[in-house]
């Protein structure tokens, strides 16, 4: 929404205020200033002259030398030189004077900061200004479309100037244009009244919204129409007045200007005031030509499913039952609330005009507008759900100011269908309630004061706010308490903090046990990565999942941004992958990545109840290491939270994406918690990443609850270990895992610890074997161990490998 | 052999003193005091000196033995501090040199923001809880008081599952989600990603984050809520900065407010950041509406409220003065690396 700040004076005349004040307080009070618009910012010293003299230059084929006068006699002359071909002995122009500034250049573009004029020699000859084409004067000629294609602004009668006035003043460039941002709520500020009323309030100043007073010329509105509303739902109100012996012809110079400052390009009369009208009261007007009008009768319906209709941009629309349609007798003549038809537009020799002031479901208009793809001004009002009592207002100031014009004989009466007039409501307040809601404590005089400029009326008998139609947001007692708090100052409230809320401040357990997973990730160099929820169904077969793989079971998105966004993600390897392989194309060396975020698994698709939102913590990096570091940061991870046993690793982890010999699932007590491997080199292939890559993904649900950090202090043992080094022959397909397992088990309470250090296949091991080396530590907490005791254990542990065909090396 | 012993001493003394390094030093030892050394071998002449002297003579071995001894002791604490000083002179270092990193890893910039906001609000008493992602349109519109067709339906651009299940576009159902609970006072930031359909550019993103706040309780007035904020601005932006609430409109709260901080690049003076107004946007809030309270089976007129929500994305870009947002979903580890 745009006004220029000297139609709001019209109706705060006692308004007083700078740019920036206006800025300021209209935001503060809750009418948010997004742009200014200084109109004469960058024109200075700009007066009217008078073209006295033309002469050749002596010089130059397209320059003449011009005496203009500049004060109120002949003699306040001064010599410009132009080029400008318009110029004529007699013509009355803006001229800029030595010193000034406009704002565009002569190429009609303008320039940030304006142009400073000086005088100088023009091939010789002294030249001590310039005359200004509107395109200069910072505006262009479709807003002043009296102003030449090419050449200097010229002043006519109708602007009743004389040399030396203020052109700047005169074209109406004193001013400066406001752009607001009105919330939903506030539907009634989307007119120049409303912001005015707003302005009053926040001023405290008088709103004086204007008497509509019609003259009329005799004859009555029904010999001319009718008017039927068959579909009362979306149509609630429909106001028509008509007018007679019409003068087509542009609208005076005040008009025009103020359209052009609210961004609105004057055409003629009849649809200058339509538009002035919309504006002004928030209420769009449409404008007929009655003899395109058939049976002189406005029917409002829905239209049929398949209608085509040619709207008055000459564009052919296809219309469905939901469109709210204008008709004659016979035929459609416009798309209600969104545009007329090309079938009843104003001509230049229209003689009568039938004026529409209407009021149309707000949310209807909406969704009409959207599906046609055609938003126009009056969709933009219509689809905020208006107030039906301003259409009156708008047919009956529209009808004043054709007589205020002279374009055309008011013919006496109004239509008006309105099958359920909307009435003030009453809303229940307390003055108790709004300080104690507030923080504050005012007295309810100074309340009525802030209602007083925004027509809230009190009922104090009953408690009541008596509110008047157009605010359709005041409901209840807290929509008046922002009321009081806007005008008494959201600035003026005190802070405090709240007193009754005594709470502890935590993070949850699970947020917990993510923040552990962040600081290992950290600890072995991964760095935190964040990709999206959604993603294309492609993926999967980039994955190289089978077709009946689970994972493909994703939710689709009803209304994606396209196909690559369009369905809810089921595994987080994409994302990682994407983001390892933008690394590798990047030729970032040794990039490590983890994440933590959401899958979203379907309970049934399509689905019905809200999926499994499941956090997966997702590791991913290529160069540096290798499938044993990704384990290592695992264990880590797992140690921290508590979980130090029967963490086990499956290699029939059965991933598409991985590695087939080179992936594993990882189990805690038997259940799989996760998965990690390296990447399957077609799918690295596939993502652009060129060399060897391993991830990792824990499935966070699984361990929030297995998690345990209760610690118990063990002591520090105290006498020495004995170590046996044990180097075997085991067959191929025996995991060390399994070996790992004999040892704890057979290992007893004498067995500290085990460790690999040797695993060795090739040369002086027989086929289908490998050498495996352990080193096994044996240590007792109350004495120092003998090599029986050890043996012992030993013997036990060489059994269990012999049933295994494990053999030892000698 | 009293003369003797006195010329080995003397000999000996004479060379300790002379002796240049240990290694000559230790000779020396050797060649006097050792199995074979001179004085050991006058000790084995020993036998052949007089009964009656040998009292006296071997008082004068000890002694010339003692001395040489000590004289060895003496000069080699000298070699050991000069040898010391030689070598921290040789290993003298350019500290100046690069030095050896372990590499570690970075939380994202919009995780490092939040773990700061939650710490000013954890410690002010908060609890942070979370909601779901793909939500009901009960909890993400109509229980927040926006209705089938309201304009803010349009106005956030909604992906839809199906009719009845979004993606959610704001956290602000959290509240509703806590509220049900039925358990007061409430006191929680709900963080979480949230999705509207805008294309990606260097100011939107489809899929970002909100930081969302609930006090409800008794008494709990506007006041509090800009007490809460402002204290929230000071901890966050630094203790300089100062809040400013706008009268703005959001269908669950009434009143409602934007508030802007002090620019904190330029302290409020006017630059490029704040496009020269001093003022930075930074979050949505109000009083948490009566129509919201009601849903939630809590009695407006016992309880009230406030609500608030901050782009976690708006405040990161803000904070470390990056230009585009598409950077925060890239993983460039080199940008990464940087917070």
């Amino acid at each position: 929404m745009n006004t220029p700040l000297s139609w709001i004076k019209e109706y705060v005349p006692d308004l007083e205020t700078t740019y920036q004040e206006f800025n300021d307080k209209m935001t503060l009070s809750g009418t948010k200033v997004e742009t200014v618009d200084v109109l004469d910012a960058d024109l200075e010293k700009i007066v009217v002259g008078k073209v006295l003299k033309v002469e050749k230059h002596p010089d130059a084929d397209k320059l003449v030398i011009c005496q203009i006068q500049i004060g109120p006699n002949e003699s306040d002359a001064t010599q410009i030189v132009t080029g400008a071909p318009n110029v004529f002995e007699g013509a009355v122009v803006p001229v800029v004077l030595d010193g000034g500034r406009v704002a565009g250049g002569h190429d009609g573009k303008p320039v940030a900061g304006g142009v400073k004029i000086k005088k100088g020699k023009l091939r010789g000859i002294e030249s001590n200004g310039m005359m200004c084409s509107i395109e200069e004067l910072g505006s262009t000629k479709d807003f002043y479309p009296e102003a030449p294609d090419d050449g200097l602004y010229i002043f006519s009668e109708e602007d009743n100037v004389k040399p030396g006035d203020d052109a700047i003043e005169a074209l109406g460039f004193r001013d400066a244009v406001y752009e607001y941002e009105i919330t939903s709520n506030r539907v009634d500020c989307y007119s120049v009244i409303g912001i005015a009323r707003e302005a009053a309030a926040t001023y405290g100043k008088e709103f004086k919204l204007p008497e509509i007073k019609v003259k009329g010329s005799g004859d009555d509105v029904k010999n001319y129409i009718d008017v039927e509303i068959k579909d009362k739902e979306l149509c609630k109100r429909y106001c028509a007045r008509a007018v007679k012996n019409v003068k087509i012809g542009p609208s005076p110079k005040w008009m025009r200007q103020r359209l052009a400052k609210m961004g609105i390009r004057p055409i003629n009369n009849i649809v200058d005031i339509t538009n002035y009208v919309m504006e002004e009261y928030g209420n769009p007007m449409h404008a007929f030509d009655l003899d395109t009008i058939e049976g002189h009768k406005i029917i409002v319906k829905r239209a049929a499913n398949g209608d085509k209709f040619t709207t008055l941009d000459e564009t052919e629309r296809n219309l469905d039952e939901n469109m709210l349609m204008i008709c004659d007798a016979k035929k459609q003549i416009g798309i209600a609330g969104i545009m007329g038809g090309e079938n009843s537009k104003i001509t230049d020799d229209v003689s009568t005009v039938i004026f529409e002031g209407a009021c149309f479901d707000g949310t209807n208009i909406r969704l009409s507008s959207k599906r046609l793809g055609l938003r126009t001004d009056a969709s933009g009002k219509f689809e905020k759900g208006l107030d039906p009592n301003s259409a009156i207002d708008a047919v009956n100031r529209a009808c004043e100011l054709v007589e205020m014009l002279g374009c055309g004989e008011v013919v006496d009466g109004v239509i008006d269908v309105y099958p359920e007039p909307v009435e003030k409501k009453r809303v229940k307040f307390s003055v108790d309630k709004i300080n104690a809601l507030l923080g504050i404590n005012i007295s309810k005089e100074e309340m009525y004061k802030y209602f007083k400029p925004l027509e809230l009326e009190v009922d104090e008998k009953n408690s009541e706010i008596i509110v008047p139609t157009f605010r359709q947001d005041l409901l209840s007692n807290a929509d008046i308490a922002e009321e009081v708090a806007r005008f008494y100052g959201y600035d003026n409230i005190p802070v405090s903090l709240p007193s009754t809320a005594e709470t502890a401040g935590k993070i949850s357990d699970k947020m917990y046990i993510e923040n552990i997973g962040h600081d290992i990730a950290a600890m072995y160099g991964f760095s935190q990565a964040m990709t999206y929820s959604f993603e294309s169904p492609k993926v999967y077969d980039k994955l190289l999942l089978p077709e009946n793989d689970d994972l493909r079971n994703a939710i689709e998105i009803l209304n994606p941004l396209g196909k690559d966004f369009s369905i809810m993600r089921t595994t987080s390897m994409n994302g990682m992958l994407s983001s390892l392989g933008l690394n590798y194309s990047r030729r970032n060396k040794d990039v490590k990545l983890y994440e933590f975020a959401n899958i979203y698994i379907p309970k049934q698709l399509p689905i019905t109840e809200l999926p499994d939102e499941r956090m997966q913590f997702t590791l991913g990096f290529y160069g540096d290491g290798d499938f044993f570091t990704m384990k290592g940061v695992v264990e880590e991870y797992f140690e921290k939270l508590g979980m130090f046993e029967k963490v086990e690793y499956d290699p029939n982890a059965g991933k598409s994406f991985l590695h087939p010999g080179r992936q594993a699932n990882i189990t805690y007590y038997g259940h799989v918690v996760g998965f990690l491997g390296e990447v399957h080199p077609l799918v690295a292939k596939e993502y652009g990443i060129g060399e060897r890559a391993y991830v990792a993904v824990i499935d966070m649900p699984t361990i929030y609850d297995v998690v345990s950090f209760d610690r118990k202090y063990e002591s520090i043992a105290k006498f020495p270990a004995i170590t046996r080094d044990l180097s075997m022959t085991v067959p191929k397909e025996i995991l060390v895992g399994s070996l790992e397992a004999i040892f704890a088990k057979k290992g007893g309470k004498l067995l500290e610890s085990y460790k690999l250090f040797d695993i060795y296949e090739g040369e002086q091991i027989k086929e289908g074997y490998k050498s495996v080396a352990y080193s096994l530590t044996f240590r007792a907490k109350d004495r120092s161990l003998e090599d029986k005791d050890v043996q012992e254990v030993m013997d036990k542990i060489l059994t269990a490998l012999k049933e295994k065909d494990i053999e030892l090396r000698m | 052999m009293k003369e003797k012993l006195q010329a080995i001493r003397q000999k000996a003394i004479e060379k300790i003193e002379a002796a240049e390094s240990l290694d000559i030093l230790n000779d020396l030892r050797v060649a006097y005091l050792g199995k074979k050394g001179e004085m050991t071998e006058v000790l084995k002449g020993m036998k052949d000196v007089a009964a009656a002297d040998r009292p006296a003579v071997g008082q004068l071995v000890n002694d010339a033995r003692k001395a040489i001894e000590e004289k060895i002791e003496a000069v080699k604490k000298t070699l050991e501090a000069k040898e010391l000083e030689r070598k921290l002179k040789d290993e003298v270092i350019d500290v100046t040199l690069p030095s050896k990193k372990l590499v570690i890893g970075h939380k994202h910039p919009n995780k490092v923001v939040l773990d700061e906001v939650e710490r000013i609000f954890t410690g002010m008493g908060y609890e942070v809880v979370e909601g779901p992602e793909i939500e009901y349109d009960h909890y993400n519109f109509e229980a927040l008081n926006i209705p089938a067709n309201h304009p803010a339906k349009d106005e956030q651009d909604t992906f839809y599952i199906n009719d009845k299940i979004v993606l959610r576009t704001q956290t602000s159902p959290v509240q509703v989600r806590e509220m049900e609970k039925g358990k007061l006072p409430i006191k929680i930031i709900a963080p979480g990603r949230v999705f509207r359909s805008d294309e990606v550019d260097a100011t939107h993103s489809p899929s970002f984050h909100q930081i969302e706040g609930l006090v409800v309780g008794k008494n709990i007035t506007f006041a509090d809520l800009k007490g809460t904020l402002a204290q929230f601005a000071k901890e966050f932006f630094g203790p300089e900065t100062k809040v400013k609430f706008r009268p703005h409109h959001f269908p669950f709260t009434e009143p409602s407010a934007e508030a802007d901080v002090t620019c904190f690049k330029c302290g409020g003076k006017g630059c490029r950041m704040c496009k020269g107004s001093g003022w930075i946007e930074i979050l949505g809030c109000g009083m948490v509406h009566p129509n919201v309270l009601k849903m939630c089976n809590i009695d407006p007129d016992e309880y009230t409220g406030f609500a608030f929500g901050v782009g976690l994305e708006r405040i990161t870009l803000l904070k470390y003065e990056i230009d585009d947002m598409r950077l925060l979903y890239e993983n460039d580890e080199r940008f990464l690396k940087q917070f």
